[in-house]
């Protein structure tokens, strides 16, 4: 197999990352509005706690992106 | 003078490229003055000018006071809640830290600028700063203590040396993780505009049926612009929130 065309199978198999980082994102948002609509009054004070879990998840994510442009662009 | 990219680039990370405005070499190190370093100093003059509007202390405050007010309220009561009342000592550091990537992101959503916290260098630092002031306050308010961030009570001690070799390894990727996440969301965010919108002229230009098609990504680019307004500030925010969560453990080391 050609070098170049490696580099192209190795970026499209290096975004299948993103989807674990999908499930978790999704996860994270449903619970949060689950809990969200059962008790509003308390939604606004856990604010912070879900932009950190979206955070920390989406970090996965971004790194398999990440790992995908270096193949595709830098290599 | 070209401070970004060029009109017609078929390259989508042609923007990402530094242009040397002022040649200046001391010694063999490169200190060029750069597209990049001018984007940052447009971005210290706004956020200059910002706080010189605001300034007049009004009772009734104006948009940029108002603005102001918010952001320092919304940043405040975040660094509280995450540190506790004496982590407002940190306040000016976490303030500085996310009106600066706030305002770089911004301006880098106007066609044509640059985006400075595209290059990783810049991320990088940023997300050093944060690690130093970390460790060298950590490690001046509680001498050895700071060790108990990576011997943390309350564990079974079968499981414990696991256990902060897991601590040990989350410490050090975390500067990797901060400068990465801001960078990999504003360099993708950017590519994939410029990707949607090298679709669309090129799909115009091939005429016929296709150029009706151009309607798709050119709808697109447009979905994406706002998203990427939203990415740019929540960026900011979590850049400020991990830094206050990392300023904690600096604080209170042990119970986290």
């Amino acid at each position: 197999m050609e070098a170049e065309a490696a580099k192209y199978i190795g970026a499209g198999i290096a975004c299948l990352g993103m989807a674990g980082a999908g499930i978790g994102l999704g996860h994270i948002f449903g619970n949060y509005l689950a809990g969200a609509l059962r008790n509003p009054s308390a939604a606004q004070g856990q604010f912070s706690n879900l932009i950190f879990g979206f955070a920390v998840t989406e970090a996965l994510g971004i790194f398999s992106f990440a790992v995908a442009l270096i193949l595709m662009f830098v290599l | 003078m070209n401070i970004g990219l060029p009109i017609v680039a078929k390259d989508p990370t042609a923007q990402f490229k530094l242009h040397k405005l002022a040649e200046l070499k001391i010694g063999s190190f490169d200190l060029s003055f750069t597209n990049s370093a001018l984007m940052m100093v447009v971005t210290l003059v706004c956020i200059s000018l910002w706080f010189l509007l605001s300034s007049k202390k009004q009772l009734v405050p104006g948009r940029a006071q108002s603005i102001l007010e918010l952001s320092y309220e919304f940043i405040a009561d975040m660094l509280k809640s995450s540190t506790g009342k004496e982590g407002m000592r940190f306040f000016p550091l976490v303030f500085s830290i996310f009106v600066f990537i706030l305002f770089a992101n911004m301006l880098g959503m106007i066609p044509f600028f640059f985006t400075t916290t595209s290059h990783i260098i810049v991320t990088f630092a940023l997300a050093m700063i944060v690690m130093v002031v970390v460790i060298g306050f950590g490690v001046w308010k509680n001498g050895f203590g700071f060790l108990k961030l990576f011997w943390p009570a309350g564990i079974p001690i079968a499981i414990k040396p696991f256990v902060s070799l897991l601590e040990i390894i989350s410490f050090i990727s975390r500067p990797i993780s901060l400068s990465v996440r801001l960078w990999a969301n504003m360099f993708a965010g950017h590519i994939l505009l410029k990707l949607f919108a090298g679709f669309a002229i090129s799909m115009f230009a091939a005429g016929g049926l296709t150029a009706f098609g151009s309607i798709v990504p050119f709808g697109l680019t447009l979905a994406l612009i706002p998203l990427e307004f939203l990415v740019a500030f929540v960026q900011a925010y979590v850049f400020a929130l991990l830094t206050s969560v990392y300023l904690s453990d600096a604080l209170h080391p042990g119970h986290h």
